[in-house]
């Protein structure tokens, strides 16, 4: 579905991701994990397309197509959501209300008839029952004084809603207490298909006890320097990150 | 279909969408002023001996009067000698239906998207349209008389109501009040002059659209109103203007007067010219508007969506003289490029327990400079009057300005005054937020400033909403990025 190759990418001059390669087929749920620093969030913003950063290297190709050439809003109408790690306000536009526009701008796109508001106020419905939200949570102004939970639940509803082909979901377990997370996560395996693909970025390896990943990347020091299953998720909880550190401090 | 929906559709056009003009045989004035030009204009409207004086009297007042300079606004001056005071579109005979119009009158209508006929069929506005300073049309004129409501040309009214006019004409913004106001009062052209009986709830929303044809011509319209005891009015003005190189003068003048218990909604949508990208061009709209809330438990609501003009110097004002009265001003005004606006209101709390609001939305983008300018005063006799005033700005890029002017005078020490005032920036975050969920540039910033603006847009009657809400978006596209 995703392949990314070589990828550099800087900020300001400053080199962050260097030499990116990671492969992600559907129905496969990869963890990219690493320490503070290490180019997570970059690697989920560059692949959202923020234009903050210069691609300086490599490619990535997102179902046969040069994703880097496309607009953040053509990737996202080509199946490509984040789940922010810092899901931003918009007063005044309820969630609702900004979805609607979402959703008939990605239908457009696509070269689909816009729903009416019959077709919508069913769809959402749908994935509310999904995601476990509140009615009223979505005539608020988007994120506008919503707890961290709220935030992050109504960042899984608008992936519901959107029904994305690769979900990247950063670090959507931070500020989350335990109950909030079992609902995310639900959420996210809920949505889950074989035609689907998860990248899930996370410092702690709690998230992963609920979406159960394929593949564990280490990120660090902008490379990826391990990769596994499972048990390197498990590895990374017990012993933390240090001795990955001192492996490519080694090398 | 809903409003997103039809903002969306008709986002793709970058240029000034009313920027065309239409060839009328007009019936002009020479250019300047002079007391025999105001003699030309008067004697064209065939006017009473009273209103002639009334006008030289204005005149004599202006010259002696020099034009304000307080506002945050910059522009070359204005040479009152070049301007053309009067245009009429010619007519051979006026019309006494629709049938009867300048056909290319009635496409001038279509393209702004007000067909009278369909305006009278569909949404049930009476509309009397102003055309370069004479009306043209007045439509509903019948079913409105039926209530005693009266809905006509100020020209007209001088015939037909002469009482009426001779009694509150000026009463609310006397000749001398300022520097427009006198010049408009000496030249003024036409307008619309509006009555609603005692008693009476008008069942429908007037209408005026206003729009500037000629060139050079300076549009002085007046528009007066008046409510009754106990009666009711929603009153909605739409600006547009084509677009043209040289600056052209708008001045008008809009009274109310509300009797007790009376209430009116005023809402103006204003998209004047303003100007291109460089700064050429473009409406001056120094207007002067203000009502009276004359009787006990009156109320009068002044709504405006400011989005064009080069220039803007408004501030649409309440004087609260009855007890318990209430004065309103929601406001939303957009600049871009190289526009100015200074706007804002006057709340004057003369009577007992009267109350204020003031919500004052500024959006700037480009290189312009927008502020809000206000006046709370509360008068000696004004026990236990209130006054809530909220006035946000948002930014757009870092080469436009926000100001807020807020005045206070309290001389009653029961008053309660509250001010709030926030700045925030359209950010890159917010935009890109949306982007990631599909949505393009254009409309992230339509769908922003339409959740900034919200709670002055929602008092907007509903089909003013749907075209407010486009201008928003059209004036400010392509100012992110």
């Amino acid at each position: 579905m995703i392949s990314i190759k070589n990828l550099h990418a800087s900020i300001e001059d400053k080199e962050i991701l260097k030499g990116i390669d990671l492969e992600v087929k559907a129905g496969e749920v990869h963890a990219i994990m690493g320490p503070n620093g290490s180019g997570k969030s970059t690697l989920a913003s560059v692949l959202a397309g923020r234009e903050d950063y210069e691609i300086t290297e490599g490619s990535v190709t997102f179902e046969n197509e040069d994703l880097l050439e496309l607009s953040p809003e053509e990737r996202a109408q080509k199946g490509i959501f984040l789940a922010f790690q810092y899901p931003v306000e918009i007063p005044g536009v309820s969630t609702t209300n900004f979805l609607k526009t979402a959703i008939n701008q990605v239908r457009e796109a696509r070269g689909q008839k816009a729903l009416d508001a019959v077709h919508f106020l069913k769809l959402m419905k749908e994935k509310m029952k999904l995601v476990d939200i509140d009615q009223a949570l979505l005539s608020r102004s988007l994120n506008e004084g919503f707890s961290g939970g709220e935030k992050k639940r109504n960042e899984i509803f608008q992936m519901a809603m959107l029904e994305p082909k690769l979900a990247v979901l950063d670090e959507t377990d931070s500020g989350l207490d335990i109950d909030a997370l079992k609902i995310v996560a639900d959420g996210v395996n809920t949505l889950k298909t074989k035609d689907t693909a998860t990248i899930v970025v996370t410092h702690y390896q709690r998230l992963l006890e609920y979406i159960v990943p394929d593949y564990v990347h280490v990120l660090y020091q902008g490379r990826i320097v391990k990769s596994g299953d499972k048990s390197l998720a498990f590895e990374l909880e017990e012993k933390g990150y240090d001795w990955i550190k001192e492996e490519v401090a080694a090398i | 279909m809903s409003t997103d929906e039809q903002i969306l559709e008709e986002f793709t056009s970058k240029e000034y969408e009313h920027g065309w003009s239409v060839d009328f045989e007009a019936d002009e004035a020479p250019l300047g002023i002079n007391d025999d030009i105001i003699r030309f204009i008067s004697a064209k409207k065939e006017e009473p001996e009273w209103l002639l004086e009334w006008r030289l009297k204005a005149f004599k007042q202006w010259q002696k009067m020099t034009e304000p300079n307080w506002a945050n606004v910059k522009y070359p001056k204005v040479d009152y000698q070049s301007i053309r005071y009067y245009s009429a579109p010619k007519q051979d005979k006026k019309p006494k239906s629709l049938d009867e119009v300048d056909p290319e009158l009635l496409k001038t209508f279509e393209r702004l998207g007000i067909s009278l006929q369909e305006q009278k069929r569909l949404t049930g506005v009476a509309v009397d349209a102003v055309i370069d300073s004479v009306s043209v049309a007045t439509t509903f004129k019948e079913k409105l008389s039926e209530l005693g409501v009266i809905f006509c040309s100020f020209s007209e009214a001088v015939h037909e109501h002469p009482e009426l006019i001779k009694k509150y004409l000026g009463s609310v913004v006397p000749a001398n009040d300022n520097y427009f106001a006198a010049l408009n009062s000496a030249v003024f052209s036409d307008g619309s002059f509006c009555y609603i009986p005692k008693g009476v709830r008008c069942p429908m929303e007037l209408s005026t659209y206003f729009r500037i044809n000629a060139a050079n011509t300076g549009q002085f319209e007046r528009t007066l109103i008046v409510a009754e005891d106990d009666s009711y009015v929603s009153y909605l003005e739409g600006c547009t203007a084509p677009q043209r190189d040289e600056n052209q003068l708008h001045a008008a003048v809009v009274e109310i007067y509300a009797a007790k218990n009376a209430e009116v909604k005023y809402s103006t949508v204003q998209n004047w010219y303003p100007g291109d990208k460089n700064g050429k061009g473009g409406i001056y709209n120094f207007v002067t508007k203000r009502g009276i809330c004359a009787g006990d438990h009156s109320k009068i609501s002044w709504t405006q969506v400011e989005t064009g003009s080069a220039v803007t110097w408004k501030y649409p004002s309440c004087i609260l003289k009855g007890d318990n009265s209430i004065g309103e001003f929601y406001s939303v005004a957009v600049t871009n490029n190289h526009q100015q606006a200074d706007t804002g209101t006057k709340m004057i709390h003369l009577g007992k327990n009267t109350r204020s609001r003031i919500v004052s939305k500024g959006i700037s983008a480009g290189k312009s400079q927008n502020s809000y300018r206000g006046q709370v005063e509360i008068m000696k006799r004004a026990e236990n009057a209130r006054n809530f005033s909220q006035c946000d700005s948002l930014l757009m890029g870092d080469k436009c300005g926000a100001h807020t002017f807020p005045y206070i005078d309290i001389k009653n020490k029961s008053a309660q005054v509250e001010h709030e005032a926030t700045t925030s920036k359209i950010g890159e975050d917010q935009i890109f937020y949306c982007q990631q969920r599909g949505i393009d540039e254009e409309t992230a910033v339509a769908l922003i400033v339409g959740g900034f603006a919200k709670e002055v847009m929602n008092k907007l009657p509903m089909e003013f909403a749907v075209e407010a809400r486009k201008l928003l978006a059209l004036t400010l596209e392509g100012s992110v990025g």
